[in-house]
């Protein structure tokens, strides 16, 4: 095998060059490696816009035709912004919702300035007086706890500029964990705060990204006060469903309605062509004085998944942290054979909450004996609330000065919904 | 004007190029559904698509003007033909690999060179029929050659492709799809403009359809092989010419650009001569027309829309002929019509449509229009007026230079109409979700030895192997029999009576309303054995196929036909019965009452015995009498 480095010598990215194999020589701009490329494979890209790749052979030959001239600067971008408009801010921490694809080499990548984002979305300046920041570009998977407590404490720092509502654009796979975060972080919070994402890259034009924006800036400009989820409704580009933070979750990988409410309903929809935003019950809005961010982020708490395979090594391993949620099975249980190892971890002053994996539903440790076991070593069951969610509230909870088992059954921010109609 | 009969094609340098797109019959290309299409409807989607900024933040010229017609479209997403891929809510799998055979068959066919590790590409297509806003498309040969007719015509580039959503109707100007088309495999073979007649577009077409249908994994039937045109001459332009879906009909879509080209550039001549110029201005002549009896004037000014006008020097007698010819007309309505208002009046065409000589002159006084000036009109809301007398003006100037370089659209009667400028080359990137697929040489050494037969020398076999007709063996090939066929010989002879019941049995019988299609291999075989073993002469053939096709088993089919075969014997015992019967009759003919008896007998004695020996038997026999 020849590999291409070998091959390539001082030819770039970029580069007309052509290859000369034994019966076949191809002309092209020489291309960056397809991310599932074999290593001996060189990716061209022909004059008729087609890419192929030329493998490395022993008698391959190379020759560069033409350098390639340094890119060109981007064009300068200007979107009118109207400082009548009511001023929302946008608060970029990566995702897929304001990329976009470099056409010369395929690759996508996320918006890295305030322009970058306005210009993908130049409706936003017609609706609002956007103020947009990048504060950070980061995939959703690669999200940690501590990113949480920056996004808090910058969109306090935003709103008590005087912004009429902050929109926090997020990668979708952890989006729910940082809104359940802004949830608890967010003490006295008297505007609305929006995270959105998309689940088709805004590079590509069936993107859902647009309306989802969109939306989060409508509601962003309404007076509903609260951290929420603005998502597609449904696979039509239609409306968007407005979910609390803490009942939120992603429930399908790929598509455009995985969010949904866990055992409430949408608290709204946003209709982003119309700019109408509708909400199944009025919120009263308290004015709450003086917004802060309460409350840290612990972020040594295990999330454990009961099932018949879990052993007592993995109950001890949980403990070592400092605080365990188990999302149980059913009602919330586990094998009874793990409570004693449940109980030393309790005993040794780490708490323990339990979730169901069900997700629909809420706990219960009356029903059966497991549950009233597990009660009576001292596990707190959470009722409906969402397993991440719980994760979540403990976290911070183990930051807070107060009693750990008050804070996690007490209903903060919407986590415990108490009656389920559906 | 000079017309088609003084066309002499060669004359004028016409250069035709073809693109066939071949439906495979495969799953889909990207996901496991099958590429059936179906008349289910079950939910719908409604989708927006937004033309993408490239890097530099221009879209494409095609794609914008697409975008001008307001980009939301509705999907039909029947179930057992579409999946969430098709939908673009769920990551394309990998290429089918049976259709990526097909397509490497088809490419070794061609003598082409493959391409070594093959890239999915999304080629922005933005009007709707793909899900995603892009086709997903892959270079996998080039520099392949066909011989036809003894002229080498290059084959540039072959590409394996997903077909596009189905358009099904349009609902409120909402284009309305359905996705069981969507991801069909196409390979897509394009030639070099080495086509120098129209008929010789027909014959590329008619080869390369035979080498698809020799891999017996192509769909077959209307749409499933649809072919694109490239036609310039000398002096006009290339034209990409869409969607012709009518292999027979490719000679007179290449004859019709040609005039129509060829009446572009003695337009432009006119034109040129008149000094002829297209002015920006867009006057307001709503007041004008406030008194029109056109119906669609009245109705928009009603509304409180108005008239708008562009005038157009030099261009008298230019926008329709002197005998009602359509000359530059249409072409500047079709551009009009693409900003979504539903056409232009101008003035070669009036008085007419309500419009009167009186307002024409009041128009005229406005524009202050000469003797060879010509003007065009819009009537809509003044925006859209304005957008679609901007893109008249932008027609009319092209008019000044010759033919554009534009995709049109194949209409069935043989014509075209606009449907965007020439897309530039910049729409294409990499489909990142799907691997690059390296062409093994294990795959192709295996596919090579796997080889089909040709189908110029099948045919040729044929009548050599077989003593058929160069006619037969074509259609036995063309319909698709031949590997039946070949089965049916291969086991029990008979190869004209196997001929005979595809080409002339199963016609008929199908005009007939029976359903040969459900009658298989096995159950043919099954016919073909007892018919060797004599159960039943080659008349009783159609009476059994009946009977299969309407789904009883062989012995049941021959038992409800009443095919027990007659003998030697009881056939001459009939004979003679029928001979004493009728002996005056034969007494006066002699052997003229062979043809007579004959019918007779055969009616009684239909597909229990064969003909020629019923023959033979009432020969001898009435030897025997005279
Ligand atoms: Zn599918």
């Amino acid at each position: 095998m020849v590999l291409r480095e070998e091959l390539l010598g001082d030819a770039e990215v970029g580069d007309k060059v052509r290859i000369k194999k034994e019966s076949q020589s191809y002309e092209g701009i020489l291309m960056p490696s397809h991310r599932f490329s074999k290593k001996d494979v060189i990716t061209l890209k022909l004059k008729n816009g087609y890419n192929i790749g030329v493998v490395c052979e022993e008698d391959t030959g190379i020759e560069v035709i033409k350098k390639s001239k340094k890119r060109t600067e981007k064009k300068e971008r200007r979107i009118e912004i109207d400082e009548d408009k009511p001023k929302i801010s946008i608060l970029g921490t990566g995702g897929t919702i304001a990329s976009y694809v470099e056409y010369r080499t395929g690759a996508v990548h996320p918006a890295q300035t305030a322009d970058d984002l306005l210009y993908s979305n130049p409706e936003i300046a017609e609706r609002c007086e956007p103020e947009v920041e990048i504060l950070f570009s980061k995939l959703s998977e690669d999200i940690v706890p501590k990113d949480w407590v920056t996004i808090a404490d910058r969109v306090v720092e935003i709103l008590e500029e005087g912004t009429r509502g902050v929109v926090v654009s997020h990668g979708t796979d952890t989006m729910s964990y940082t809104s359940a975060a802004l949830s608890f972080l967010l003490h006295g919070l008297s505007k609305p705060v929006v995270l959105v994402g998309s689940q088709r890259s805004s590079d590509r034009p069936s993107s859902d990204a647009h309306l989802n924006l969109l939306a989060a800036v409508e509601l962003a400009g309404s007076d509903r006060p609260g951290v929420h989820v603005v998502m597609h409704d449904s696979m039509s580009d239609e409306r968007c469903a407005v979910h609390r933070g803490t009942k939120v979750r992603k429930m399908h990988t790929s598509r455009r309605d995985a969010f949904e409410s866990i055992n409430e309903r949408p608290l709204g929809y946003v209709y982003p062509n119309t700019g109408e935003v509708e909400f199944e019950e009025e919120k009263k809005v308290e004015v709450k004085k003086g917004l802060e961010r309460k409350g840290g982020i612990d972020e040594r708490v295990s999330l454990l998944y009961a099932n018949p395979g879990l052993t007592q090594e993995d109950i001890r391993d949980a403990g070592k942290k400092e605080g365990v949620v188990i999302a149980g099975t059913g009602l919330g249980h586990m094998n009874t054979n793990l409570i004693p190892a449940l109980k030393e971890v309790i005993e040794e002053g780490t708490p323990v909450i339990m979730t169901s994996q069900c997700l629909y539903g809420t706990v219960n440790g009356h029903v059966y004996s497991a549950g009233r076991e597990l009660k009576e070593a001292g596990v707190i069951f959470a009722g409906d609330m969402l397993p991440e969610t719980a994760m979540v509230k403990l976290m911070w909870a183990l930051t807070l000065d107060e009693e750990v088992e008050k804070v996690m059954k007490e209903n903060i921010s919407g986590e415990y919904t108490c009656r389920r109609v559906r | 004007m000079t017309m088609s009969e003084k066309i002499d094609h060669e004359e004028l340098g016409l250069k035709v190029g073809l693109e066939i797109h071949q439906q495979l019959d495969t799953e889909k290309l990207f996901c496991g559904c099958p590429s059936e299409m179906v008349e289910d409807e079950d939910g719908t989607v409604l989708r927006y698509l937004r033309p993408t900024e490239s890097e530099l933040g221009d879209v494409d010229r095609a794609a914008l003007m697409e975008a001008q017609k307001g980009l939301k479209f509705r999907y039909q997403t029947p179930e057992s033909s579409s999946c969430l891929v098709e939908l673009d809510e769920e990551p394309p799998h990998g290429p089918d690999e049976e259709a990526l055979d097909i397509a490497i068959t088809m490419a070794l066919f061609m003598d082409a060179e493959m391409i070594e590790e093959i890239h999915f590409m999304r080629k922005i297509v933005i009007d709707g029929s793909n899900t995603t806003g892009f086709q997903r498309t892959a270079l996998l040969a080039i520099d392949g050659a066909l011989d036809v007719n003894g002229k080498k015509i290059g084959i540039p580039t072959m590409c394996l492709e997903e077909d596009a959503a189905r358009s099904v109707e349009e609902e409120d100007g909402v284009k309305v799809y359905r996705l069981d088309r969507s991801g069909i495999p196409l390979v897509e073979i394009a030639t070099d403009p080495d086509i120098t007649s129209p008929q010789e577009a027909k014959e590329v077409a008619q080869k390369i359809g035979a080498l698809f249908r020799s891999t017996k994994k192509v769909k077959r039937g209307i749409g499933s092989i649809r072919e694109d045109l490239n036609v310039s001459i000398e002096e006009g332009a290339r034209v990409e010419m869409k969607g012709v879906q009518e292999l027979y009909m490719l000679p007179e879509y290449v004859e019709k650009e040609v005039t129509r080209q060829v009446t572009l550039l003695e337009i432009r001549d006119v034109l040129d001569k008149r000094d002829a110029k297209v002015q920006e201005k867009i006057y307001d002549v709503t007041e004008d027309l406030k008194e029109c009896e056109s119906s669609i004037i009245r109705g928009n000014l009603k509304r409180g829309k108005g008239v708008y006008a562009l005038k157009l020097e030099g261009f008298d007698g230019q926008l329709r002929g002197e005998d009602g010819e359509a000359l530059l007309g249409p072409e500047l309505a079709e551009y009009a019509k693409k900003t979504g208002v539903a056409g232009i009046f101008h003035s070669d065409e009036l008085p007419k449509f309500g419009i009167t000589e009186k307002e024409m002159k009041a128009v005229e006084e406005r524009l202050d229009i000469g003797e060879k000036d010509a003007y065009a009109l819009v009537t809509a809301a003044e925006e859209d007026s304005k957008d679609a007398l901007q893109n008249v003006i932008e027609r009319a100037k092209m008019a000044l230079k010759g033919v554009p370089e534009e995709t049109r659209q194949a209409r069935p009667d043989g014509t075209s109409v606009f449907l965007r400028p020439l897309s530039g080359e910049a729409r294409m990137y990499p489909e990142t979700d799907i691997p690059p697929k390296k062409v093994e040489s294990t795959r192709l050494k295996r596919l090579t030895d796997e080889l089909p037969e040709r189908p110029d020398e099948k045919i040729e076999r044929y009548q050599e192997e077989y003593g058929l007709n160069e006619q037969q063996s074509r259609q036995l090939f063309r319909k698709g029999y031949d590997l039946l066929f070949e089965k049916i010989v291969e086991e029990h002879g008979s190869p004209s009576v196997a001929t005979n019941m595809f080409l002339h049995t199963y016609p008929d019988l199908e005009k007939e309303g029976f359903e040969v299609k459900n009658i298989n291999k096995e159950e043919l075989l099954e016919i073909f054995r007892r018919f060797r073993s004599k159960e039943f002469a080659k008349e009783g053939i159609p009476d059994i196929l009946k009977g299969v096709s309407q789904g009883r088993s062989v012995d049941e089919a021959l038992d409800a036909a009443g095919l027990e075969s007659v003998g030697e014997e009881d056939i001459r015992e009939k004979v003679v019965e029928l001979i004493q019967d009728r002996s005056d009759f034969v007494e006066e003919r002699k052997m003229g009452a062979i043809g007579p008896l004959m019918g007779v007998l055969m009616k009684e004695l239909k597909g229990k015995a064969d003909g020629e020996k019923i023959s033979e038997i009432l020969k001898e026999e009435i030897e025997k009498r005279i």
